[in-house]
């Protein structure tokens, strides 16, 4: 009930404030930041409380507090459903007064939101989610998309395999809708780069022994085995990847969802040799390391994931196109949004596109060797960089109705 | 030579990874089938147990350096205390209710301990190392057979025989039996009955606590891994038939084989084929394959 | 064998014409109040939430409290109703009110597959098989291109009722919601206290006497599964056009055990008991959502709690402490 009570009076404040005061269009002269993240299943490591110290670190260093704007952040768990998410999502704009949703890790999510997002004039900063149809046939002009998308995943780890001799595939495909995009997205890269795909075989989702299906591949010689999951099948495929002796049989792992978290509850001798596509790695120069170490104790010593690179940079990038246009209108920051270049210690210099997009470069990486690893999460080695005008997908592919 | 545009010598290969799984099968269902034989309750907590065996092995190492053998005594030890607490201060109060209450009671239980264990450890899993010993792997001509994956076979056999060798033909078994059929005439003879129900749901738990040490190198140890293995579990056990001590292992390795086989021919369908099967015998023999009809 | 409801009071067997009086005034105090509600500040998404799950766990109640049987499955209804609704009402283009009938409609039928082969063994054995049954469904919605996977499917319309009432007008959706609400609770109610409800009722109490008076015992439970199966879809196809999203959390086994919890908090084999606990748990969720992990815990708590000392839920202990009152 003190909710309710508290909404009443935050609506008595703002109708008395809209007002006279500098940040007059600011609603109710606060900025209200909602993490929506998932902080009990699948994807906690990954995002999760690490996000929600991302954003905390944002606004921080924004230092746009201090030039008299106030600034709220609040968090909820959307515990990977749909459902829940979206109920979260409608009651923040609506009883609470939220003005901007972050990260969402879930495709599933993120479109609901993505939606109601757009339906009540807010923003949506999906760092989190892997769909490319967020900035493809869903595409909205309150959302941007920051951090990767499958098309990126399947472009980058693909055509960079195939270009450096990884020519045949056999593809190991959790069997529901992520599963087959991100099979589909990565067979046609490696077959537009001249590259050949053997065999297939499709995984039902929460597979525990992935033995049966890792056989397949073996038996298929391809030289690169890629496995079109994600989460704990993905980690459950390359242990037993491991223990039926592929990779020492000259055969290759190519994980086209895999982040840092992943890599670190795997351990480097189960996971060397792996080759990856991300948008972030924390030691990639001094920025980075220096965000990291900031970042790292609050988050039980996880190292910055790139969603959670994404979250510090997307609401940084927030924060100062509301700064500047004294305004937190959804569709006239996301405007303002893709009308200011993007600039952040993480991505580095960037932009944001007509559908949403936000371009930065990426980078092919492998799994470092224990002996490689100087300590704890130094894991990567960057095999090639993906400039930022290749690394995700051109504007016209996407058929996102907000381009034509 | 083949079959269905399968070679023989990758069938065999796959008959012999489903034969594993079924290893896994076996063990679990037999705690299950032990638990419901004497405490008539479904131990939905079962799962849990096994993800606490597995993380209790990680622990030992991480913290202790203890290693995988030592292990595998005393995991199940650990956790089958933790089991008899939970019989003493919780279960034995529903006995004298319906079934029902002690299958949400273990349900709750479990709840709460996957919640607790991703508070703590997250959700991606912990990495647990091959025991050195297990390194590498047997040329067995027609298959890689990875050494660890034998002795799981070996192992499980020789727990899954034991077990119903102490049921079925021992003296101590033969109380557990007539404990269930009679408790009351059991009790009049000098047996502590509740002292025999409290030690079995140990047991009970122990086995499913041993699963999990003996998955802890080859599955990713996280705090969901037995959530979605549990009911495929339950599964195995209302085919085998409720209670039934053998039924429950032979089901066991039988179903580890069909849906391994599954995996070849028709992928997308082996997690739903053993509920197909299961859906089939409770047609055409609602008891369960093994089961008695009461 | 003790059923779980035999433990609870049965609070409408004694003194008809008095229990239905109270009844009457109950009822119409809870609509009076949910009527009310919305203009008290009280969240109207909230409630249709709560009412979804509320009707979702009468109809689970009618199977459990008063035919004594518990299916570990009811999942599946819920689900698959809403996503029937979902693509009838997106693809198809059909009306909200047509849309929502296809959906209960889909449900009832599933309910009478799963119904004839799950009566045939009773206890744990009717849980397990409604359990493996409800997996069996959730894999194929996660696996079917209809259902869009793990995305689910997005932005159902609600569309225009009866052709003129414009449901994306929350308070239009809301009353929409309260209507179907309390016509199957007050369809549930006749159920219960009609001569179908009793003999029910008897079969729950003592099967074999029951089959030896004549009646045919496993045509009662099934019709009794068919309708709660049917009114479970009901509940499945009016979340999805009140969230615009069928998604596999409503076929995932998690929700069968959610709906248990409820109906185990609230009251088993009482007539308000599911209605209290739905808005219970509905309310804890929303209001622990910002606490993570823990959610799953307090659940698990709330069960084992609810299991070991608090059997009779929470209207349950009312009734027994009015009846003791009052003696």
């Amino acid at each position: 009930m003190t909710r309710f009570k508290r909404n009443i009076l935050g609506l008595a404040v703002a109708a008395s404030l809209t007002m006279g005061v500098a940040q007059a269009q600011v609603s109710d002269n606060l900025i209200k930041i909602g993490v929506l993240t998932d902080m009990s299943s699948l994807y906690t490591d990954l995002a999760g409380a690490g996000s929600v110290a991302a954003a905390k670190m944002a606004i921080e260093d924004s230092g746009i507090e201090k030039r008299g704007f106030k600034v709220e952040l609040i968090s909820a768990d959307h515990q990977n459903k749909p459902d829940v998410g979206s109920a979260i999502a409608r009651q923040w704009y609506d009883t609470d007064k939220v003005d901007v949703i972050v990260d969402v890790p879930n495709s599933g999510v993120a479109l609901a939101v993505n939606q109601i997002t757009k339906d009540k004039n807010k923003v949506f900063l999906a760092s989190g989610p892997a769909s490319s149809d967020l900035t493809g046939k869903a595409c909205s002009p309150n959302t941007v998309h920051w951090t990767y998308d499958t098309w990126m995943l399947a472009n980058g780890t693909g055509g960079a395999i195939v270009k450096s001799g990884g020519d045949t595939w056999f593809f190991l495909t959790a069997d529901y809708a992520f599963g087959h995009a991100l099979e589909r997205d990565t067979e046609a890269v490696v077959l537009k780069n001249g590259g050949k795909v053997l065999g297939k075989v499709r995984a039902p989702l929460n597979t525990q022994d992935f033995s049966s299906f890792l056989l397949q591949a073996q038996a298929s010689k391809a030289k690169i085995v890629g496995l079109a999951n994600a989460g704990g099948d993905t980690t459950n495929s390359i242990k037993q990847a491991a223990e039926f002796g592929i990779v020492k049989g000259g055969q290759n792992l190519a994980g086209l969802l895999v982040f840092l978290t992943d890599v670190n509850a795997l351990g480097l001798p189960t996971a060397q040799g792996l080759i990856v596509t991300n948008t972030f790695y924390w030691d990639k120069d001094d920025q980075t390391r220096a965000f990291s170490k900031r970042f790292a104790p609050l988050d039980k010593g996880i190292h910055p994931t790139m969603v959670h690179a994404g979250v510090y940079a997307s609401v940084l990038h927030y924060l100062k196109s509301v700064e500047a246009l004294k305004s937190d209108d959804g569709l006239k920051v996301v405007a303002k949004m893709k009308e200011m270049p993007t600039d952040d210690p993480l991505f580095g210099k960037g932009t944001i596109r007509a559908d949403g997009r936000k371009i930065h470069p990426a980078y092919l990486m492998e799994v470092k060797k224990p002996a490689e690893s100087k300590g704890p999460w130094d894991y990567y080695k960057v095999r090639a960089t993906i400039p930022a005008d290749q690394a995700f997908r051109p504007l016209k592919d996407g058929d996102c109705p907000l381009v034509k | 030579m083949e079959i269905f545009g399968i070679p023989t010598q990758a069938l065999f290969g796959q008959l012999l990874i489903g034969l594993i799984n079924g290893a896994f099968y076996a063990m679990l269902s037999l705690g299950l089938a032990v638990i419901f034989g004497l405490l008539n309750i479904i131990n939905f907590t079962h799962g849990a147990q096994y993800m606490m065996g597995a993380f209790c092995a990680w622990f030992f190492l991480e913290r202790f350096g203890i290693g995988y053998w030592w292990s595998l005594l005393l995991a199940p030890i650990v956790i089958g205390a933790t089991g008899v607490v939970i019989e003493r201060t919780m279960l034995s109060r529903l006995y004298k209710l319906d079934h029902l209450y002690g299958l949400l009671l273990t349900f709750g239980l479990a709840l709460i301990v996957q919640g607790v264990f991703t508070n703590f450890y997250g959700s991606s899993g912990q990495p647990y190392r091959l025991p050195p010993e297990f390194a590498g792997a047997f040329d067995l001509g027609f298959m890689f057979l990875p050494k660890y994956r034998a002795w799981v076979i070996v192992a499980s056999l020789i727990v899954c025989l034991g077990t119903w060798f102490v049921i079925e033909r021992t003296k101590l078994g033969s109380y557990l039996r007539a404990a269930t059929e009679n408790p009351a005439l059991v009790q009049a003879f000098g047996i502590n009955v509740p002292r025999m129900i409290t030690l079995t749901y140990g047991f009970g738990v122990g086995l499913a606590a041993l699963a999990g040490v003996m998955a802890a190198p080859i599955y990713q140890v996280s705090p969901q891994m037995g959530a979605n293995l549990i009911i495929v579990v339950f599964a195995v056990v209302v085919i085998g038939g409720m209670g039934s001590i053998l039924g429950a292992i032979l089901t066991g390795f039988g179903l580890g084989i069909v849906e391994g086989l599954t995996k070849v021919f028709y992928p997308e369908a082996s997690n739903t084929v053993i509920f197909v099967v299961m859906v089939l015998v409770l047609l055409f023999k609602p008891a369960g394959l093994f089961g008695r009809e009461h | 064998m003790n059923t779980p409801a035999a433990a609870v009071l049965e609070p409408v067997a004694a003194g008809a014409s008095s229990s239905r009086n109270r009844m009457l005034i109950a009822t119409t105090l809870m609509v009076a109040a949910l009527a009310i509600a919305p203009f008290v500040g009280v969240y109207p998404i909230f409630l249709m939430k709560a009412l979804c799950f509320a009707l979702f766990a009468c109809a689970f109640n009618l199977l459990l409290g008063f035919g004594g049987l518990l299916s570990f499955g009811h999942a599946m209804f819920l689900g698959s109703a809403g996503y029937v609704c979902a693509h009838v009402a997106k693809v198809w283009g059909w009306p909200p009110e047509a849309a929502i009938l296809a959906g209960t409609a889909a449900a009832t039928l599933l309910g009478m597959v799963v119904g004839l082969l799950a009566i045939r063994r009773q206890g744990i054995y009717f849980a397990m098989i409604t359990l493996a049954i409800a997996q069996m469904i959730y894999f194929f919605c996660l696996q079917s291109p209809l259902t869009g996977g793990e995305d689910g499917i997005q932005s159902v319309p609600r569309g225009k009722l009866f052709g003129f009432i414009d449901l994306s007008n929350p308070l239009a959706m809301y009353f929409t919601v309260l209507a179907i609400f309390v016509g199957a609770f007050l369809l549930i109610y006749r159920i219960v206290h009609s001569p179908f409800g009793q003999v029910l009722k008897a079969i729950r109490e003592n099967e074999p006497r029951a089959i030896s008076l004549g009646y045919d015992a496993d045509k009662y439970k099934l019709i009794a599964f068919v309708m709660s199966a049917g009114l479970s879809g009901l509940a499945g196809s009016t979340k999805a056009i009140v969230f615009q999203l069928a998604s596999l959390t409503d076929v995932h086994w998690s929700m069968s055990g959610e709906v248990v919890l409820m109906v185990l908090l609230g009251g088993m084999g009482t007539i308000f008991g599911p209605v209290v606990g739905a808005f219970a748990i509905i309310g804890l969720e929303s209001y622990l959502a910002g606490f993570g992990q823990w959610v799953t815990v307090m659940t698990g708590v709330i069960f084992v709690i609810c299991v070991l000392a608090f059997r009779r839920g929470i209207v349950g202990e009312l009734d027994a402490w009015w009846a003791k009152r009052r003696s």
